[in-house]
């Protein structure tokens, strides 16, 4: 992975101090509570329901084991002993002190990681395929760009005060991981007569306004990805509304304008930069790339014995390798997945204790190397099949190894109304209930491939709307409720789930999401996974099921004046 | 009292910045006398009046104005105050960006409003060159300390066109 060099580190050492001098400003009452606030959110800082929140950049999902050691002692030292990995990438400590959080920067700057524009109205971390660099259907290596759109994105002058936050994605296989057609840019890399570019889709997003971003450009040679980004930019920070931090994301500027008027002015003003010095020379690519050259693999042409034989021998090692490893472009090597989502255990938590065992079995099995995804899982992407028993054996014993990446109880949850205060209801008790319902093995690989996203409020930090079924938390009342959307996807076809109807208190949900399951069960054919029933079948039968026998409107209304 | 930065030191402010009251139209609002920055809306209805009686034009800003409209009119003005009515609103970033580096304004460019310790960096590398920090904020650890946070820079702007990649000696 990508080494910082003298200037990369100083810049990190650069920024504690400039964040230590802040924090002091505004304890002595130099600056407001109002000017300190952008000022804490581009570190990461917010204030929230329990305790400060502390988000740390996991750029592009890499870390080394060092870093995930010092993560661990981060978390045990200045929080309770754990951490939450989020749909972004970073890591999230709950109870930090802010008072402490200067002393924190400084600690992880040892290892270059920080906090840099992890929230705030200005670029954030950059996210990508959690199997870059080894996907067996890897066009081009996406990280290598990554790293120079981050090094471009860090304390860019023009634009640390946009109209709101500014999400990258970038993907370069076939089947794009990496959610791009709801970023407010994504990136796609692909390879066009020899040439090696982007197609570049703006304006999609989650959040309150769902909306797929569309195509700007088909097709951006490679080199102008830079320039090209700051004529995007500079035309959102210029005319993005800022009366309505609703509308304020760049997908209601696309929206407004229609994608080729919005095209227009930013070739319009890319054609007074193209060319000009932000265009990467081949130099620093090369420079870059460098850093992201194969690990040393060892020529492996059979197939482990062993590995066959434990596989027939033991279930629950042959289910944990269907589900929890991917395939490696490389012969006899295996990217491995290492479940968050033990059921009964907040998605994305993880201990300190587990970030180390994480960490030695990076260092003995995958190059001391990791990566997370955005589904909230730690990935060991370069293990040998010959390995993966003893892996597993030890993942198991630390509670990585639960055997459900893709399946339903493999929840994308965020930290909802526990702990954020943006909410309006809790998320993680929700998904520990299905998780609870849905605890038997067997059953969980019968249903088999499916998304269940769950948001605590419509900004959908939990990714909802791409969920196969979606869940947002809402107010109504001041009661917590739920509604549930259906075929919502990630991916190619990546489209918003369609809401089924009036929503639901949290004790009703893991029966509707039970009711929705039998839906596909008593209807699927061999071989079809839940999404491609619903495609089939419509929403209709899930809906009917659903509400079967349950009060609307004025006959819910009465029942509820009689109890 | 804005506290006018300039050149690593505090300056004495020699403009002052006419302000359209409510009722007052741009062209019929009096013109005063001296060294006057002018609203954008004043300049363009009363342009000719304005460079026929002031040898020194001040020009002022506001978020939303278009540096397109005044692109050929940059001669005229001695110096260009851009507004941040909010310190969050970073509009002002991509106009003086616009004046310096597409077209090449030579004169002094001034941040006005809610100017602050903590953004004078980006300020300074957009192009601009004078600021009139807020009353009250510390002025002498504004200048000693808020230009120079950081030891390098990354990606080019108009203090520095050339991204860091292209000035790598290795």
């Amino acid at each position: 992975m990508y080494k910082y060099d003298a200037i990369d580190r100083q810049l990190i050492l650069d920024r504690v101090e400039q964040f230590r001098d802040q924090v002091n400003r505004w304890q002595a009452g130099e600056l407001t509570d109002d000017e300190f606030r952008p000022l804490r959110l581009q570190n990461g800082l917010y204030i929230q329901r329990h305790a400060p929140m502390f988000r740390i950049a996991v750029p592009y999902g890499m870390l080394n084991s060092a870093q995930l050691r010092k993560l661990a002692h981060v978390a045990r030292q200045y929080d309770r002993g754990y951490g939450h990995f989020t749909t972004r990438h970073n890591l999230q400590l709950n109870w930090p002190k802010l008072t402490d959080v200067p002393d924190i920067l400084a600690e992880l700057a040892e290892v270059d990681l920080h906090a840099i524009q992890t929230s705030g109205n200005c670029i954030r971390n950059i996210t990508t395929d959690q199997f870059a660099g080894v996907a067996a259907d890897e066009i081009i290596d996406p990280r290598p760009l990554a790293e120079i759109l981050r090094q471009w994105s860090t304390f860019h002058p023009e634009f640390a005060f946009l109209p709101r936050k500014f999400k990258f994605a970038i993907s370069g296989t076939e089947e794009d991981r990496a959610v791009t057609w709801f970023h407010d840019i994504g990136l796609h890399l692909k390879v066009v007569d020899g040439v090696t570019g982007f197609t570049v889709i703006v304006g999609g997003g989650l959040g309150r306004t769902p909306i797929r971003g569309q195509v700007v450009r088909e097709f951006l040679p490679w080199q102008h990805i830079l320039s090209y980004c700051e004529a995007i930019l500079r035309v959102y920070n210029r005319f993005g509304r800022r009366d309505n931090a609703y509308k304020a994301r760049i997908k209601i500027l696309v929206q407004a304008l229609g994608v080729e008027e919005f095209a227009k002015l930013v070739e319009a003003e890319w054609a007074h930069a193209k060319d000009g010095p932000a265009t990467i020379t081949q130099a620093e690519y090369e420079r870059v790339a460098a850093h992201f050259g194969a690990p040393t693999y060892e020529t492996i042409s059979t197939v482990d014995a062993d590995y066959q034989a434990k596989i027939v021998e033991e279930k629950a090692f042959a289910r944990w390798v269907e589900r929890n490893t991917h395939a490696h472009k490389v012969d006899g090597y295996a990217a491995v997945t290492l479940s968050l989502k033990p059921h009964g255990v907040a998605p994305g938590d993880i201990t300190s204790e587990q970030m180390e065992v994480v960490a030695d079995l990076a260092d003995r099995y995958s190059f001391g190397e990791l990566r997370i995804s955005h589904e909230q899982n730690v990935i060991l992407a370069d293990v040998k099949l010959a390995d993966l028993y003893t892996v597993w054996q030890q993942a198991k014993a630390a509670g990585l190894a639960t055997p459900n990446i893709g399946l339903l109880t493999s929840i994308i949850c965020c930290p909802g109304g526990d702990f954020c205060d943006l909410a309006n209801a809790k998320s993680i008790p929700i998904a520990t209930a299905i998780q609870q319902r849905f605890d038997d093995l067997d059953y969980l690989f019968d249903i088999g491939e499916i998304d269940l996203n769950i948001s605590g409020c419509m900004n959908a930090c939990g990714h909802h709307h791409v969920g196969h079924i979606g869940v947002l938390g809402v107010d109504k009342n001041n009661d917590e409720f739920y509604q549930v959307t259906l075929g919502g996807r990630q991916g190619n076809d990546a489209k918003l789930g369609k809401v089924i109807g009036p929503s639901f208190s949290a004790g009703e949900m893991p029966d509707v999401v039970e009711k929705i399951i039998q839906v596909y069960l008593e209807n699927r054919h061999p071989d079809e996974r839940f999404i491609d029933t619903f495609d089939r079948i419509g929403i209709d039968p899930f809906k009917n099921r659903v509400y079967e026998g349950r009060a609307h409107g004025k006959a819910k209304a009465a029942q509820k004046e009689a109890a | 009292m804005a506290q006018l930065i300039k050149q690593g030191a505090l300056a004495a402010d020699t403009w002052t910045t006419l302000t359209l009251a409510e009722e007052a139209r741009p062209e019929s609002v009096a013109l005063p006398a001296g060294d006057v920055i002018f609203p954008l809306a004043v300049w363009l209805a009363r342009k000719n009046e304005i460079v026929s009686c002031h040898k020194r034009i001040g020009l002022l800003l506001q978020p939303d104005d278009k540096v397109e409209e005044i692109a050929a009119d940059l001669e005229y003005f001695v110096v260009i105050a851009i507004n941040f009515p909010k310190f969050v609103d970073g509009r002002g970033y991509s106009t003086a960006a616009l004046l310096r580096q597409r077209y090449h304004y030579q004169g002094e460019l001034r941040a006005v409003g809610d100017v602050l310790h903590d953004q004078l960096f980006f300020m300074k590398r957009v192009g601009f060159d004078s600021y009139a920090l807020k009353d009250g904020k510390n002025a002498v650890y504004a200048i000693d300390q808020g230009f120079s946070p950081f030891s390098a820079t990354y990606q080019g702007s108009t203090d520095q066109p050339e991204p860091h990649f292209r000035r790598r000696t290795a």
